[in-house]
């Protein structure tokens, strides 16, 4: 072989070559629409069909959209004022407006009650949502599920004050044993909390007038009222259930494993429809005779049941997404075991799951329109039954069922748009 | 690197910081550890090899109860090894230890990964820990990633991070499980480098490592483990000028021999 170095081709660079922009036709709307829509024949002429498509279905629905008729009587009255134009009767909504937000039976002096709670559920669930702001706004937080009850159902405030006192009393209680023993300090909250519900239900008895607004009864609920109570509820109920489920199936303990297993196996094996007949039938022949128990509450708890199951599955999938090493790190450091989750394993495993679980909020929030088989008034029982088969709006489907589909979008989307900025504020591990 | 022939002298106190007593683990069938004896002296610098699946990782992991051992003992600054959560609590924040890959919290800042535990473990109040904190980050050279996430940070830096975690928990004896293995190389360097400084403070170090070079310049005693047995140990001149066991040598042989 040469020993020359003519064959390597020998080369040192001495300068840096500058950053330039990239060509004209890589940027700007020109260079989009070549690039995207017309970059050979066939997608052409897909482009072409598509647009095709959209004129089409637009020339349909702007008309029947901005044509529509907004004041009526009945369906009859809207077909008169149209005389054979094309354009929805979307009378039907500001004459039934009430109804499918408050349902049928809700005193229409009471309307501004509700309002207020929906107002200040942003209020409440805005220290939640963006850890941001001022941790002292969580104080509202913990009273608004009482204050809102207070609004919704009425009464006097006793009840929901007395129902916040139970859960203060069973803290203290709890942090007051807590050096004892876990279980006897959780016994002893549990006992604390019933104590207080139990003398305060009695007080309340005694003074139902103190600070009374007028008692809505649960029958009365309905419309989107109704589906946004059950899935607020539900939702930031199931959330810590679920939790709590995925790491007891983790447990080391065998009992806990064990409950936690059937739960979640049995409630996934099982039809939320068919769990519903049994809050709303069959729950009542366990009951002892004579008590009323609140067909809204059985019903979130059987809906709570069911996506905490779901969700605990999520949160597993997370807790297993994590590598060995977390754990032992939070080992080795000598945190005990509620300090390593908390601290180190569920702030992370949550995180992986939030796309899962904001899937089953999305899901069950949709679900919450079943309780309309059982003859609950929801936004969808009360446009099925009282609006639909009324003879004034007998046949008004698409302006009914597009209303109905566009609230609970509006809803699923925020909750989903929430959820995707969530995902970004907590990417820390640039990957 | 400060690398000398020999190792320099530092101080071996009488004290015991570990006591394994026949220590003997299982993995299902698997005996992975067989009758290990092993006593470390407060301020002995001891790095263990041997060849991959011969339970030296296994053996560290045990002495901070990463793993359970189903026979023997295992005394830990006088605290001897028992599955009472307590106990095992109590020697953990005792024993500080620095992984493979790191470990290092991804979803906390540097500050707030050495900050944890000194704030919820020792109670300590954060303004301390902070500074307690940024004394060990400034010791590891990197004070001013402090409130950078762990992936910002390349692995020496990382690993770096990990021992100063490590540090702010005031340990008495330190646990090294291959912290340079899954290191560039060129990055391994600024990771011994701290860990020969640490060494020459006078801290306990058990280091299991294939870097030779660091045991040669640290280490006051090397052990040579195979199969789940301790084959050989002596001090690191000897150990490497005059290998007693043919399993010794051929392991010294194939990795100096390239």
């Amino acid at each position: 072989m040469s020993d020359t170095p003519r064959n390597i081709g020998a080369f040192v660079r001495h300068d840096q070559i500058p950053e330039s922009p990239p060509p004209a036709s890589e940027t700007g709307i020109v260079g989009w629409v070549r690039q995207n829509l017309f970059s050979n024949v066939f997608n052409s002429i897909l482009t072409l069909l598509a647009l095709y498509f959209i004129y089409n279905l637009m020339a349909d629905f702007l008309p029947w959209f901005f044509g529509g008729v907004w004041r009526a009587e009945s369906i009859r009255d809207c077909r008169d004022i149209l005389d054979g134009a094309r354009g929805g009767c979307f009378a039907v909504l500001s004459e039934r407006w009430h109804q499918l937000i408050f349902g049928i039976a809700y005193p229409q002096e009471a309307y501004w009650r509700p309002l207020l709670a929906f107002v200040l559920l942003f209020v409440a669930a805005a220290p939640v949502l963006f850890s941001d702001l001022n941790r002292k706004l969580l104080g509202f937080t913990a009273i608004y599920p009482f204050l809102a009850f207070w609004l919704i159902w009425g009464g006097t405030i006793l009840n929901p004050v007395f129902g916040f006192l139970g859960f203060v009393v069973a803290y203290i209680v709890f942090d007051r044993l807590s050096h004892i023993s876990f279980a006897i300090s959780a016994i002893g909250g549990v006992v604390g909390a019933i104590v207080t519900w139990f003398v305060g239900g009695m007080i309340a008895a005694a003074v139902p007038e103190l600070l009374a607004l007028e008692a809505v009864p649960s029958r009365d609920m309905g419309g989107f009222m109704l589906n946004m109570i059950l899935g607020t509820v539900c939702v930031s109920l199931s959330v810590p259930i679920g939790i709590l489920l995925a790491l007891g199936r983790q447990s080391d303990m065998p009992i806990i494993k064990i409950i936690c297993v059937v739960f979640i196996e049995f409630v996934r094996g099982v039809p939320l429809i068919t769990l519903l007949f049994v809050a709303n039938v069959v729950l009542a022949y366990f009951l002892p005779p004579g008590t009323n128990f609140d067909l809204i509450l059985r019903v979130i708890i059987m809906i709570t049941f069911f996506s905490a199951a779901y969700i605990a599955e999520v949160i597993r999938g997370g807790l297993a997404a994590l590598p060995r090493g977390q754990y032992e790190a939070a080992d080795s450091l000598g945190l005990d075991y509620p300090q390593a989750m908390r601290l180190i394993i569920l702030p992370q495993a949550l995180k992986i799951s939030i796309p899962g679980i904001v899937n089953v909020a999305v899901g069950l929030f949709k679900d919450t329109t079943l309780v309309s088989i059982i003859s609950m008034f929801d936004l969808v029982g009360v446009i099925r039954g009282p609006i639909l088969a009324s003879t004034e709006w007998n046949g008004v489907y698409w302006e009914l069922w597009g209303f109905a589909a566009l609230l609970f979008f509006v809803v699923c989307f925020g909750i989903s748009q929430y959820s995707q900025w969530l995902e970004r504020k907590l990417a820390t591990d640039h990957r | 690197m400060a690398m000398t022939d020999q190792a320099p002298e530092m101080a071996v106190s009488d004290e015991v910081a570990i006591d394994i007593q026949n220590m003997n683990k299982w993995y299902g069938q698997f005996h992975v550890l067989r009758d290990i004896d092993l006593t470390v002296y407060r301020g002995e610098r001891i790095v263990i090899c041997g060849p991959s699946g011969s339970g030296k990782s296994t053996l560290i992991r045990c002495i901070n109860a990463l793993e359970e051992h189903q026979k023997g003992s295992i005394e830990v600054d006088g605290t001897i090894l028992s599955s009472d959560i307590k106990n095992i609590d109590t020697i953990r924040s005792e024993v500080g230890m620095v992984f493979q890959h790191f470990n290092l919290f991804p979803h906390l800042t540097i500050l707030e990964n050495c900050t944890l535990a000194p704030i919820w473990v020792r109670k300590i109040p954060k303004k301390e820990a902070e500074e307690t904190a940024m004394h060990f980050l400034t010791k590891v050279k990197i004070p001013d990633q402090a409130n950078k996430y762990p992936g910002q940070l390349s692995g020496g830096q990382q690993q770096r991070v990990a021992i100063a975690r490590s540090l702010c928990m005031r340990p008495r004896i330190m646990l090294f499980d291959e912290p340079t293995s899954a290191l560039d190389p060129e990055m391994i360097k600024e990771v011994l480098d701290t860990m020969i400084e640490l060494a020459e403070e006078g801290m306990t170090m058990l280091c299991v490592t294939h870097e030779m070079g660091f045991a040669q310049a640290v280490a006051n005693r090397v052990i040579f483990m195979d199969a789940g047995q301790i084959v050989e140990q002596n001090e690191p001149k000897e150990f490497f000028n005059n290998p007693q066991s043919d399993r010794t040598k051929l392991f010294l042989s194939q990795i100096l021999g390239h």
